[in-house]
């Protein structure tokens, strides 16, 4: 059974002009006015008119320097953003019933299962991606979770309905590693330490590096085809990162030790502590996808700060935020509220905006297709009726590659 | 300088001269406080765009557009800044206990108050919320954790310091129960594992409260008539007397329509906690009169029963004529953001005034603190919170904090911002979660 949905108009906010019987098409033609157009991209313009042609954005500019050519639905709203882009979730793998059939996130018979795909635990229909849609956002980062030393790889997935091949931007696009208490095994088992764990990460290190290193070898040298070992391969070759979450000092240096010993590719996840080891974070040139501002302090996570954002980026490391992995309940966190609070703990309007638009899209490499809005790109829209970071705005449209995916009045 | 400004070592030598609210004296206990120009929030009445608030020995003298100012008044100018009661949470877990173990489902005689931790940062947390008065709770994996507690957050180390004492001397305080999933256990035993059950115990547990409360009634002055002491039946009887609040934690409409059933057949008015689907029995709750206290949170899910949870159930129940509350459920949210549950509400259709409420007076009335606590008014209690804009906004901060005129939080003090905003050392000894069946 849905959940109560209460609209505040009585009819649907975006008044496309459909003639009677005729389903609308995929690559419609669509001009969304808005009173702030937030491109992103060299500033917000005020009154702006934003063209959305076979599924990309055609044009955006001031009102008065782009007419809205014959033929085009006109959606007049007061804010305009670009799709959300949330850097780091586990919905549609981590399913909403929080139930053992339903939490695919993370799987403890082995510590480190770099293979396990997150196209194989996708559900493009779970209940989640439809709620975080509603409230704008269109791509995520989304996969296997924190739980195990490698939990396996994440995906840059777009939020649409549906189950279409095309909405998959990077299906494999990075290794979930967890340093750190969370990340070790069940009594007994190994890693039961720190240092465990880190000594079994840096072996299967050695080894991938052996495999890559043969693969490019001469033939009679060529190892036997391993899943586990192409996965690590693609490590050691820089093709993708280790998104490492980790929270404590000593897991996050353990983190950027490794990253320097093997040369490779490391995005910190969560990172409670980054505020404390600043200089050491931007040394090592490695961006960091910050755990969400409300964060529960606790444990590992008792030193966190809900201005780490601001912290790190006036630093100036690459900082973006996350709705992250939940437990219980909630079962997701809202990445719009997240950057909300975000803006009134010391990022400014645009900076917190551009950790969930720009920001997220460049740290996941789609910045070519998303993230801002920009002739050319995907368009992937949200629609607000106010500050999208004040709780009392809604949510009024999302659209997804030029198509509405959401009316629903959030 | 003054005997009294030596004691105090605050900056109390500008006793009649008007001085700014970040140099505010802490105490206003001696000496009347006068707070001007700020936007008001009475709750018990319109918004005052550009009112008074006058405190005095830990009460509200007056609050209004203008009012009579006492001569010898420290005057605070509060321009730029929105005063409105101090927060009421109807549920929250700060302070680290818990209440029953494993050895029984049902504790009536277990007290929250035996194992709160009046120094937990997370009591620091709730302050900087805004959060003045709370009923903390002990947890959900029982069919009856134990009693709750009621308190005022003075700000004191010690537990004794954040009581509230009735009129009968008694703590106050109410008493946990829950159903839906929570309780079960698969294995079963002392513990249910199905609905059915999990009524039964309940159930089975007040007709026994009856009967001992039937025998001490019969009694009558004869004391060698009296049964034995028993901590769970006295606590029992309280609740048949309408003398202590039960606090039921329910989720799914069916759960929400059995803890009303149980309700009446003992002759008790329960206040429903969570409510997760209240928006789909709303008429039924009004009907039992049953108060309801609701959390607002990010997503559906987590559990079976908040699959189908809502952030339109304030406004429906509210509708509804259901005297409608929010609350953490500290730290399943956090009490920093308390607020943003009142600006959720409205979100999904809570008219403004009624979310205000819901955060304020509604808890007041629901845990019959209403007297002393829950809007500005003259002879309340001096609880109040000072915020740097509208309360529904995000960018507002809550500056400062106070309770029975004591400003126990200022965001302008490091170690209450270090809380506020957490950091090295803001946080200690906290479990991130209390519940249960995390164990």
């Amino acid at each position: 059974m849905k959940a109560h949905r209460r609209a505040v108009v009585s009819a649907p906010l975006l008044a496309l002009a459909c003639i009677a019987g005729v389903v609308a098409p995929a690559w419609a033609q669509v001009a969304v006015r808005g009173e702030t157009v937030h491109t992103m991209a060299g500033g917000s313009i005020a009154d702006g008119v934003v063209l959305v042609r076979d599924g990309r954005i055609e044009r955006v500019g001031p009102a008065s320097e782009v007419p809205v050519p014959k033929g085009y639905r006109e959606v007049r709203v007061k804010v305009v953003t670009p799709g959300l882009v949330d850097a780091r979730t586990v919905v549609g793998v981590s399913g909403h019933l929080n139930q053992p059939h339903d939490q695919d996130q993370v799987e403890r018979s082995t510590p480190m299962q770099p293979e396990l795909r997150a196209v194989d635990a996708y559900n493009p229909e779970e209940r989640l991606i439809e709620w975080i849609r509603e409230f704008g956002v269109t791509t995520m980062h989304t996969g296997h979770g924190p739980g195990a030393l490698i939990s396996g790889q994440t995906m840059v997935v777009k939020t649409k309905p549906g189950s279409a091949a095309s909405a998959v931007l990077i299906p494999e696009a990075m290794v979930a590693v967890t340093l750190g208490d969370s990340g070790l095994a069940d009594e007994g088992r190994a890693p039961g330490t720190r240092a465990k764990a880190v000594a079994m990460l840096r072996a299967e290190l050695l080894k991938a590096k052996d495999y890559a290193d043969k693969l490019a070898g001469p033939e009679d040298t060529r190892p036997t085809r391993d899943l586990r070992q192409d996965t690590l391969a693609r490590v050691i070759r820089r093709e993708i990162p280790l998104l490492v979450t980790a929270h404590r000092s000593v897991d996050i240096l353990a983190a950027l030790r490794v990253a320097k010993e093997f040369n490779i590719r490391v995005v910190l996840d969560g990172a409670a502590e980054a505020h404390l080891l600043v200089d050491e974070i931007k040394a090592a040139g490695v961006p960091v996808i910050i755990h969400p501002t409300m964060f529960r302090a606790g444990g590992e996570t008792e030193n966190l700060t809900q201005e780490a954002a601001s912290i790190l980026r006036r630093a100036g490391i690459p900082t973006v935020l996350q709705s992250g992995f939940e437990g219980y309940v909630p079962k997701t966190r809202v990445i719009l509220f997240e950057a909300a609070l975000a803006a009134a703990r010391g990022l400014s309007f645009d900076e917190a905006l551009a950790t969930i638009t720009i920001d997220a899209a460049r740290l996941l490499g789609v910045d070519g297709r998303v993230g801002s809005i920009e002739a050319g790109k995907d368009a992937d829209l949200a629609l607000f009726d106010g500050d999208p970071f004040e709780y009392t705005t809604h949510v009024v449209g999302v659209l997804i590659d030029g198509e509405v995916v959401s009316e629903t009045v959030r | 300088m003054p005997f009294l400004c030596r004691c105090l070592g605050a900056a109390c030598a500008a006793a009649a001269a008007a001085i700014t609210l970040a140099s505010g004296v802490a105490l206003a206990q001696e000496q009347p406080h006068v707070f001007v120009n700020a936007r008001l929030i009475p709750v018990g009445g319109p918004e005052i765009p550009t009112g008074t608030l006058v405190v005095h020995q830990g009460r509200i003298v007056a609050v209004g557009a203008s009012v009579q100012v006492p001569a010898n008044a420290v005057r605070v100018d509060a321009a730029g800044k929105t005063i409105m009661p101090g927060l009421v949470d109807t549920h929250s877990h700060i302070g680290g206990g818990a209440g029953g173990d494993g050895s029984a489902a049902l504790h009536p005689d277990v007290r929250l108050l035996d194992a709160f931790d009046a120094r937990s940062s997370s009591v620091r947390r709730a302050l900087a919320g805004g959060i003045t008065t709370v009923n903390v709770m002990p947890g959900s994996g029982h069919l009856m954790s134990g009693q709750t507690l009621y308190v005022k957050l003075r700000g004191t180390p010690s537990i004794d310091g954040l009581l509230i004492t009735l009129d009968d001397g008694r703590i106050a305080g109410g008493l946990k129960m829950a159903n839906g999933t929570n309780p079960l256990r698969p294995q079963g035993g002392t513990f249910p594992s199905t609905r059915g059950r999990s009524a039964a115990l309940a159930r089975d547990l007040f007709v026994k409260a009856k009967a001992y409360q039937e025998k001490v009634a019969a009694a009558g002055e004869d004391a060698a008539k009296l049964p034995p002491r028993d901590l769970g039946m006295e606590t029992l009887i309280e609740v048949l007397d309408g003398r202590r609040t039960v606090h039921f934690h329910t989720h799914r409409h069916d759960d929400i329509l059995t803890a009303l059933r149980i309700a009446k057949e003992f002759g008790f008015t329960p206040v429903l906690q969570h409510v997760s689907e209240g928006w789909k029995v709303a008429r039924e709750i009004a009907e039992a009169g049953a108060p309801a206290s609701v959390i607002v949170i990010d997503a559906p899910g987590g559990k079976l029963e908040a699959v189908d949870l809502s952030m339109t159930t304030g406004a429906v129940l509210d509708e509804a004529g259901v005297l409608t509350g929010f609350h953490t459920d500290d730290y399943v949210t956090d009490s920093r953001v308390f607020l943003r549950s009142a600006a959720l509400a409205v979100r999904a259709g809570m008219p403004r005034d009624r979310a205000l409420h819901a955060m304020t007076l509604a808890g007041a009335l629901m845990m019959k603190l209403d007297g002393k606590v829950g809007t500005l008014e003259a002879g309340k209690d001096a609880d109040f919170i000072v915020l740097s804009g509208d309360p529904l906004s995000v960018y507002s901060r809550v500056e400062q904090t106070w309770v029975e005129g004591q400003k126990v939080f200022d965001l302008a003090r490091p170690e209450d911002r270090l809380v506020a905003v957490g950091g090295l050392g803001a946080t200690r000894g906290e479990t991130l979660y209390a519940h249960e069946e995390d164990r």
